[in-house]
């Protein structure tokens, strides 16, 4: 059975429901520890959302120099799939894994709704299993959640389709061209706000449309014979 | 410090409340961080300038200077 990594680091929030996710999806959900380098042997790795180390410095700054993250970025460079959430997001970008930054929503409020998104592209590891252009709604929870880049960075993605999902109705937190995700250049690393571990089944989230983040890695770890 | 381009809403609001408690004349605020860092007389500035880029700031979103007090 495919094994998808969940890391867990002081602070860490939402490592439950994306184990419940990978395992909704029908995955090996296996715990991963921050203070470790071995992987365990997964096939692919989710950096969950929370306060890791309790955001102190700038989100995400102290995780990135985990022992488990030096092992995710070595990985990740052989082309294992990585999946950033919210805070996970965050990790990604401070460990260069992902371009870009999340810094405080222009509104300053924390925000926490069930959030209108459009996927843009069905050509990552992430998210082949959803349809070009489909509008989904999953729960976005953060304070630090506006994605910048400078100007090169920003026309890059747009040009190389790296943008994966945007906010659609109102933009939730003043994010660079409605930016919720984005993928590295091999499209095999996905970074975003939203939660989509939290909107796996209509029992216990506003949707189900989450779980195709889950099952698309699941596909694309079986066609490439890993 | 933010880039100049970043948008600094947690600045605006500070300008914004100085002029509500009658503090006229702030045109504008950006808030930043400030370390203080008790080093051996043996680190280097460039050891400095290190730890600057690679921890304390982002720099794809921070401008940061180093100085010895």
């Amino acid at each position: 059975m495919t094994r998808v990594g969940v890391i867990t680091f002081p602070g860490s929030l939402d490592d439950g429901d994306a184990a419940r996710a990978v395992r909704y999806a029908g995955a090996d959900a296996v715990p991963l520890w921050h203070a470790d380098t071995d992987l365990r042997g997964v096939d692919a790795v989710v950096v969950p959302g929370g306060f890791s180390y309790g955001d102190y410095l700038r989100c995400g700054a102290i995780a990135r120099f985990a022992p488990a993250m030096a092992s995710v970025v070595e990985a990740a460079g052989r082309g294992m799939p990585v999946l950033g959430i919210c805070n996970g997001f965050q990790i990604l970008c401070e460990a260069g894994l992902l371009p870009g930054a999340l810094v405080r929503n222009a509104g300053l409020h924390f925000v926490c709704r069930d959030q209108p998104l459009r996927v843009e592209r069905n050509d990552t590891a992430w998210t082949s299993r959803y349809e070009q252009g489909a509008q989904i709604v999953v729960p976005l929870k953060s304070g630090e959640g506006r994605y910048v880049a400078d100007a090169s960075t920003r026309r890059e993605l747009e040009a190389a389709g790296r943008v994966i999902f945007r906010y659609v109705d109102a933009n939730p937190n003043g994010a660079l061209g409605d930016i919720a995700g984005i993928c590295s250049a091999d499209r095999r690393i996905v970074g975003l706000m939203p939660h989509p571990e939290h909107a796996i089944d209509p029992l216990t989230g506003p949707s189900d449309h989450g779980l195709a983040v889950f099952t698309s890695v699941l596909d694309t770890l079986v066609g490439s014979g890993t | 410090m933010p880039k100049p381009e970043i948008l600094d809403p947690q600045g605006q609001a500070i300008a914004g409340a100085l002029g509500r408690l009658g503090f006229a004349g702030v045109a504008s605020v950006r808030q930043g961080k400030h370390f203080e860092l008790d080093v051996d007389d043996g680190v280097d500035d460039e050891t400095l300038h290190k730890i600057a880029e690679a921890v304390l700031a982002n720099p794809v979103i921070e401008d940061w200077t180093v100085r010895r007090a």
